[in-house]
Parts: structure tokens; sequence; C-alpha cells
């Protein structure tokens, strides 16, 4: 069977353009506003949705995801209702991927085959799971091919030619490029750096590349989705909640960048 | 329970686990880091040249080895067993701190690193991060939670005047987990130059394992000064554990001696019961925090909670691996001090044995107040001098108050 992450990138293949990945957490800021926004993202643009299941101690992420999660984690959101939330746009849309980003100890917590088979039943298509480099594969690997549900893996500018074969060994849906040393929002992306990266990854590996952590503007992800299958947007996307007055104007203001975004992806190889 | 081919002191396999606890749970960003410290920490332990380098400040700028103190009038008092003292606050900085701190300088320093960011809570170990960086000249950065900045004002003072630069956590709630998520978050922004000296037996593989070795000074020294003074091996061990590692360095020499029993003391804070309190083995869960798999502070949805002591060197909402083994082996004992134990146990200290002890070492001199009265009078028992309570003053001095 074709997953949905296979679908999406082979339909964006023959479209000859890269995918919008939009980063929000779940629950930010409170569980309603923060479905209705899902369920627009695709309308506006994502092409891929990754969802943050919110954690107390986000050790690799900016200032921007960390308030997001707190946020999150204050209006009462649980791995649970992350889950329900899926389920729930998955009643809406059927086509466009979630991929579950976060954190390895809620999940622990929730039991990893508890989880896996929930997230599997509530429409989840992928997970990427910061603290869970590919040495400790054996926690959910297994479970989760058992369940069809991808696991993402990281590279970064310190993933060397030598270590790019283990990270690449268990992973699928595609390959997560982490553009700089650093965590999520802050600093700026080498571009030059980045294609080379991308053309070393090729010569390993057939997985779309998607590059994230250092993307915020229209500008930057234009110039990343000339070479990479797929543009992460997230803290950008995060920063518009944490600014908006209320709910619908944080929807409104995602769901406008997104479409920028979007806009400049859509062109970017024209 | 131990088996023909398992030893309690073998310590972590290849995967940097005791048995299903430890590991490397980290961000591919620094997966790379960890590998590449571990490779060094290896090369350098099995060098001559490094462990006489490590062994010569150790004894001239440390001041090793520290007494192994008879407690006469501490052992009069409770009437039971007799009671020693492994001085670890004579130590320079004044606790067991510096023994690690000075093992991974050496280390930062044969890698060719010139930054040194630390995590501190009470400031013990910030002070000691700060010192050995000083010692060294390399730039230090400590990152501490605004909370715990608060209480410790003087070890503040004491870091600046030692060229550190102090930055403030206000993320999550201001204390040391927080202060160790920023730190992390600094590694993996400035992998080039920057050595991340973490203070506790907690960590991702090699840190737990590296930071013990250092802290094993003490039990291989408590080990020969037993027996030089009585002849024989000690009957218990007793030390405090907020992460774990002056009790670590105590009980290694000893684990594989089945007759040594060993207490850990945690901090119950204002009671287990009460849900306040920094007891991550009688209150925790199995989790994965700060790239290791150990006991956590957390609520049922997998977010870590606040720990709660009196003693900030205590309030840290995991326990170091290699105890999270221990207690589920069965090897050692571990056990809970609240507050209010630990508060009596200080002022008994002070007045019976002119020592003033840290708050965390308190803890330890609480359930050594419980103990040595149900034992014989032949049973020696060496509680770990963890560290000196000058640092406390403010919070000693407010709580007297109070109580006035």
């Amino acid at each position: 069977m074709n997953s949905r992450l296979e679908a999406r990138f082979q339909q964006l293949s023959a479209e000859n353009r890269a995918a919008l990945v939009t980063y929000v957490c779940a629950g930010d800021p409170d569980y309603e506003t923060s479905l209705a926004l899902l369920k627009q993202l695709p309308g506006a643009g994502a092409d891929i949705i990754e969802l943050g299941m919110p954690f107390s101690d986000p050790m690799a992420d900016g200032p921007a995801i960390q308030a997001a999660a707190l946020r999150a984690l204050r209006g009462g959101q649980t791995q649970r209702k992350t889950l329900e939330m899926v389920r729930q746009f998955r009643e809406h849309d059927d086509a466009t991927p979630v991929v579950l980003m976060g954190y390895y100890n809620p999940i622990h917590r929730y039991g990893a085959l508890e989880f896996m088979r929930d997230a599997s039943a509530s429409g989840v298509d992928g997970l990427l799971i910061v603290d869970l480099p590919a040495e400790h594969d054996a926690e959910l690997g297994p479970l989760s091919r058992q369940y069809g549900v991808d696991m993402i893996r990281m590279a970064t500018p310190t993933t060397d030619a030598q270590r790019l074969p283990r990270v690449l060994a268990q992973a699928s849906g595609f390959l997560y490029y982490v553009s700089l040393n650093g965590v999520t929002g802050v600093g700026q992306a080498d571009g030059a750096q980045v294609r080379d990266a991308i053309g070393a990854i090729r010569q390993q590996s057939a997985l779309p590349v998607c590059v994230g952590f250092g993307v915020r503007t229209p500008q930057q992800a234009a110039s990343f989705a000339r070479d990479a299958e797929g543009v992460v947007v997230g803290s950008a996307l995060v920063e518009c909640i944490e600014r908006a007055a209320t709910g619908e104007k944080a929807v409104e203001a995602v769901l406008e960048l997104t479409g920028q975004l979007a806009a400049a992806v859509r062109s970017a190889r024209q | 329970m131990q088996t023909a081919t398992t030893r309690f002191s073998q310590g972590a396999d290849a995967h940097g686990q005791f048995g299903s606890f430890g590991g490397r749970f980290v961000a591919e960003s620094l997966m790379p880091l960890i590998l590449q410290l571990e490779q060094a920490f290896n090369t350098a332990m099995a060098e001559p040249d490094f462990l006489a380098e490590l062994d010569r400040f150790q004894a001239e700028f440390v001041g090793r080895p520290s007494p192994l103190y008879f407690a006469e009038r501490l052992t009069a008092l409770y009437g039971g067993a007799k009671i020693y003292f492994k001085r670890e606050e004579l130590n320079h900085t004044g606790a067991h701190k510096i023994n690690n701190c000075i093992g991974q300088i050496l280390l930062a320093r044969r890698m060719g690193k010139t930054r040194i960011i630390a995590e501190t809570g009470a400031g013990m170990h910030g002070v000691a991060t700060a010192t050995v960086a000083a010692r060294f000249g390399l730039q230090c950065v400590v990152y501490m939670g605004a909370t715990d900045i608060e209480r410790q004002r003087d070890n503040v003072a004491r870091m600046r005047l030692l060229g550190a630069e102090i930055i403030p956590v206000t993320s999550g709630t201001g204390t040391l987990k927080d202060a160790m998520n920023e730190a992390l978050r600094d590694w993996v922004t400035n992998i080039d130059n920057t050595f991340y000296l973490i203070g506790t037996v907690a960590g991702p593989h090699p840190y737990p394992t590296m930071v013990r070795e250092f802290q094993a000074v003490i039990g291989r020294e408590t080990r020969q000064q037993m027996l030089d003074r009585e002849g024989r091996l000690p009957d218990s061990l007793v030390a405090c554990i907020g992460g774990g590692s002056n009790a670590m360095g105590l009980f290694h020499a000893f684990l594989d001696d089945e007759a040594v029993r060993m207490i850990g003391v945690e901090a119950a804070g204002e009671g287990l019961a009460s849900g306040k309190h920094a007891a991550s083995l009688k209150g925790g869960f199995a989790g994965v925090l700060h790239g290791n798999r150990t006991y956590l502070l957390q609520d049922e949805d997998g977010q870590i909670t606040d720990a709660h002591s009196i003693s900030a060197g205590l309030d840290y909402p995991g326990i170091g691996p290699e105890h999270a083994w221990l207690h589920e082996q069965g090897r050692v004992e571990y056990t809970a001090i609240d507050d209010h134990q630990a508060l009596a146990a200080f002022h008994t200290c002070c007045r019976q044995e002119g020592i003033i002890p840290a708050l965390e070492t308190a803890h330890a001199l609480a359930e050594v107040a419980r103990l040595a009265p149900q034992l014989p009078s032949d049973h020696l028992m060496v509680v770990c001098l963890s560290g000196r309570g000058d640092k406390d003053m403010p919070t000693v001095l407010r709580l007297m108050e109070e109580q006035a």
C-alpha cells in the first residue's frame, strides 16, 4: 500500500515542485483553535503537516517552539488529545500526511506499543522523535514498521559521510535535513552548505529530503525548494500564534503566512 | 540479582546502558559529539600521562586525599554504629564536585576545546567549573535557573569573581533541569569549540560513566583509609542523591563487596505524600530526559514535573541511570529524607562535630541518625560529607527565624 507520504511526494514530483511542510504545536493555544487551524492548513498551501507533541523540556527547540509547547500544556493538551486531534483532522482530510514531532518521554510514558497502535489508528503517517537517534531505533523502529508509521530521521551538518549510512539505515518517509547547528528558529541556514549536504545524501539515498530549522521567510523557503523535496517552516508560524490577540487572529495570521510560503515554494523551480 | 557473569561494578555496556537505563537519547546533532567525547575519554583513561596529570591536580589543586574522620561525638550521641565522615567538604571549593571538574577540564584541554559550559543548581558545580576554567584560562559560561540565582547569591558572586559568565535561565521553571536544557541548546549551537562539563552522573553516555570514574576516587580512598584504620572494610556507606555523583563516587569501589551495605538518600522535600519532593526513585517512573533513560518525576502524560527540596543541589527531577540500575538490581538501598529531618541533622552535625554540612549532605546525616542507633557498636558506617554548608546560611537562617 502506498503511504500518504509516498503518494504526496510522487504527486509533487510530477508537478515538479517541493512540499511545504508546516509545523504547528498541537493544542497551541488551545485545542479548538489548534484543530481549526489544522483543518485549514492544507487549503492555505501546506502539503505536509508536522504536528508538535508538546513536551515540558524541549531541548532541541528555540524560544518560539518552547513557548508554544508551554501554551499548549497550559491549555490542557495531552498525548491522547493530540491523537484525537489527528483523528478529527482525518475525518475531514484523508490525503494530507501528518507527521508527529516531539520528544520520547511522553511516548515512553504512554507505552510504546499502545502509542504506536493508537497513532496508527488515528491516521498518523510518520513520527519524528528528536531525542531518538538511529542508535536507539530498537525503541520504536520495529513497532513503527509493524504499524505502517514512517520513522523520519534527521541528518545535520555534524552527520558526516561516514555516519550518514547509519542514519539512513532505518529511515523512511523522508529525511529531515537540519540546516544548521543549533535549535529551531534561531540562526539562518547557509544555502551553499545545504545544497552540498543534499547532494551528499542523494548519493546514498532515494528518500525525499526536507530542509528545516533556519527557514523563516518565503524567500528562504523558495531558495531551498529549488533543491530539496520539501521545506519545513515552524518557528515563524508559531510566532504568529504568540503575537495574535485572539485564537481567531492566530489562525488568520498562520494561514496568511502559509499562503505566502506556499506561493514561494510553488514558484521556486519556474 | 547478581549472577556469575554480572558484576555490579561492570558499568555501562557498549550502548552506554546499565541494564535498560542510560543510553544516548540525544538529537542527531549531538550524536557525533558524544561519540567523539566517548572516544577521547576512553583514550585518555588508558594513558598513564593523563592519569598522572589527574593525580597531580587532585593532590595539589584539590587537596586529595580527603581525610576519613571518626565522628566520635555523633557516634556517642546515637549510641550505635561507629560513624566515619569522608571529608569531601574539605576539598578546594568545598564539595566533591571539583573531583569531576578537574578530570573533565583536563579532557577538554586534550580535545582542544576552548569554551566550557556547565549547568548548576545550588551553584557548587558552577563554582567548581568556574574554578578549573580559571585555572586553565578557558572561557566559562554557566547556565543557572533564575530561581536558583535568587536563592544562591553567594555562589553566583563566586562564579563571577572567577571570571565565569552566568546566564540566567527563565524558560520552564527556572531551575536545574531548565539550566541543563539551556546548556544542551548552547552545546548544539557551538559544537566546534565548546565542551559541556556536566556535573552529575546523568546525561547521555559517556557522562554517567565519566563523572563516576572521576568521582570514584572518593570510594578508592575510603577503602584504603578504612583498611589502614580498622583493618577491614566498612559495613555500610551512606550518601545523599540528587543526580547521585557523590554517592556513585563513594559506592563504586565497594559494589562487588557483597557484605558492604549501601544506602542512597533522596530528598523527600515536604514529604513523599505531598507530591513536593525530589525523590525520583521513590516517587517517579522510568522515562527519558537529558539523554538517558532513568527514573523521573513526571505526570501521567510524561511531562516532567518540578522537584522540591530545601536543598537546591538535590532539586532535580531525575537520578543517574547507574543508580536506577542498582536500585532495580537491589544492590543499593534507596531511602528518602524530608526537609525537616535534614534540617534537624544539619543542626546536630554543627553542634556535635563542629562541621557545618551542606543541606544536601544533611540528608545523608539524617539517614545516619535513623540507622546508627539500631546498629551494634562494631558496625562501621561511612557517610560522605559531600559539601560544606556556608552556601546554605541564608536558607537556614530564614528557617530558624520562621521557627523562632
